[in-house]
């Protein structure tokens, strides 16, 4: 009787910290490795800071009246660093091996697993150590945050509800750049070989990683209400940050409406990616074996 | 005796030919993923416009010609961005480093033990063939992006011999590029594993290149630190030729330099080849 009440499905949080362990069992394995690669993005890091910082030599704030100053724009550098760094500890090298998967026909092995093929696909591996950008992006948003805290005129005003906006907007963005991951991933079926698909991501939220405001001139409208509403990458990471940096006061009008649209962009991305990885699959054809 | 050596000329010549040849008909059977990647290549520049025009408006001198950062105007900036692009084109050699390392891990270096083949001048025939298949498809990109932005060019063309130092020093920046990479894959011979040598190495060429911005912003100690380093003349040194930034006179002593860097180079990767083999010991199958 007792077996009778096993459930059908396997226990997805469990498998997934099962995943989790065996990642960190592996990283720990390599420990010099994991130091260094942790050690590596954070000097990536302050390179990126340090671009800026060249810029801000020359500049004030990026474009006239953004309200992107040095320490706003360092808490938009900082969201991002957050958002990649998760996309990049769970997605990245899943749908890496995805596509390679797909390719050398590895994929069979999912397939035949009792569980869902793309949960399986997506959260194989965990790369513990690009978390390490995490904790870097909430070292930069600290310190930027103290500085605007402090600052003269509109000094920033801490708000409770952003401790519950802010996480919720960044899962938002998250979401948003797995389906957009997951999607070029199992364009390997059709494709057959995909190895611009590192290239592909990185050019595609390269958008991401600027104020929205830079696009609104010239042959720049186009590009932002494609990458707003078509493939909404823009609002990833401008919307957290711009909850959280409060560049301009009083707000502009179109925040909250873009805000909620972030929510709707999050859902439909991910069921887009649904749509897309079930295609992948029916059009799958083994290879060898 | 003449004949002899003409004949072993002609074949070894021949014999490179096939290389090349091989190489290059390997590259071009993807070109469908080739065309893409030129083509999303082009992306980031147009961030970089959008970033530079905010910045330059909140200077308060966009729009203008003669407003100036740093001594470059906002169309130099684009300018700019797209010549790094086409240096990085023939300075960047993706995976070179990885693949010789890896192959020497996996014991794969031994083919060329026992062909008469010589590794280095192998691997550079094959990233010419590289270069030639990726300007071979990526040339219409390359011109349409470059026609379209023909604006932001606002000194034109620059005179005859501007124009012969620039191929040239493209050219050059190939070898270097090549050379540098080549030689962090060959220190494989002593640790195996460069993957986060190469890292390091690929932060520093990508920050004092001059791709990531003009080498002019920087502040002044490390101007002239980065000014003694040879990663320059990966992206900075041939567009800043082309936009005059280099006076004819500083022109062919810094040509100069780079070739005193390439020799070097050379050197330094024959050495560490030859003494790599002295400890190699053949991994693997």
């Amino acid at each position: 009787m007792m077996v009778d009440a096993k459930p059908k499905h396997p226990n997805y949080w469990l498998v997934f910290l099962t995943f989790a362990r065996n990642s960190l069992v592996r990283d720990m394995m390599f420990r010099a490795n994991f130091l260094l690669e942790a050690v590596s993005s954070l000097s990536w890091a302050i390179m990126n800071v340090g671009f800026y910082w060249i810029i801000f030599e020359h500049a004030s704030s990026i474009g006239v009246n953004t309200g992107w100053g040095k320490y706003e724009f360092f808490v938009f550098m900082g969201t991002t660093w957050i958002i990649n760094s998760i996309v990049q500890a769970f997605f990245m090298p899943n749908s890496e091996e995805f596509s390679e998967l797909i390719r050398t026909g590895g994929l069979d092995f999912a397939m035949l697993k009792p569980m869902d093929t793309q949960f399986l696909v997506s959260l194989r591996k965990v790369n513990w150590s690009s978390l390490s950008n995490l904790l870097l992006g909430c070292v930069l948003l600290a310190i930027s945050l103290s500085h605007l805290m402090h600052r003269p005129e509109h000094p920033w005003v801490f708000h409770p509800s952003i401790l519950f906006l802010y996480p919720i907007y960044i899962l938002c963005g998250v979401a948003i750049l797995y389906s957009l991951m997951i999607c070029l991933a199992a364009t390997s079926v059709w494709l057959g070989r995909n190895q611009t698909l590192y290239d592909f991501w990185f050019y595609i939220t390269n958008f991401s990683r600027y104020p929205m405001e830079i696009y609104s001139k010239g042959w720049g409208l186009p590009l932002l209400l494609l990458f707003t509403f078509i493939i909404p990458v823009l609002v990833v990471v401008n919307v957290p940050a711009r909850m959280l940096a409060q560049p301009l006061s009083p707000r502009a009008s179109w925040e909250w409406p873009l805000a909620g649209f972030t929510l709707l962009a999050a859902v439909l991305s991910v069921l887009g990616s649904r749509w897309v990885f079930t295609r992948a699959l029916r059009s799958y054809r083994s290879a060898s074996s | 005796m003449t004949n002899v050596t003409a004949a072993s000329g002609f074949s070894r010549f021949s014999c490179w030919w096939m290389i090349f040849r091989i190489a290059l008909e390997e590259r071009l059977a993807y070109r469908g993923d080739f065309a893409l990647g030129t083509l999303m290549r082009f992306l980031p520049i147009i961030t970089q416009i959008f970033l530079w025009w905010a910045v330059f408006e909140s200077v308060g001198i966009s729009g203008s010609t003669t407003g100036r950062l740093a001594g470059y105007t906002f169309p130099d900036m684009v300018a700019y961005y797209l010549l790094s692009m086409l240096g990085r084109a023939f300075s960047s050699m993706p995976g070179l480093a990885s693949t010789v390392a890896k192959q020497i891990r996996d014991g794969e270096i031994k083919k060329f033990l026992i062909q008469p083949i010589d590794m280095v001048g192998f691997l550079f025939l094959g990233r010419a063939a590289h270069k030639v298949a990726y300007y071979t498809v990526s040339t219409l990109p390359f011109a349409l992006v470059f026609f379209l932005c023909r604006g932001y060019f606002t000194a034109g063309w620059p005179p005859a011999e501007t124009l012969v130092a620039f191929c040239l020093a493209l050219l050059m920046a190939f070898a270097l590029g090549y050379l540098l990479d080549l030689c962090i894959g060959l220190i494989g011979f002593w640790f195996l594993e460069v993957s986060s040598l190469l890292f390091v190495y690929m932060l520093l060429n990508f920050f004092l290149s001059g791709h990531m911005f003009p080498l002019d912003l920087l502040p002044e100690p490390w101007h002239t630190i980065v000014d003694y380093l040879p990663f320059k003349y990966l992206a900075y040194f041939p567009a800043a030729i082309f936009l005059g930034k280099v006076s004819p006179d500083e022109l062919w002593q810094q040509l100069g330099v780079e070739c005193l860097w390439l020799v070097g180079l050379i050197l330094t990767a024959r050495m560490l080849y030859a003494r790599g083999l002295k400890r190699y010991s053949g991994y693997g199958g």
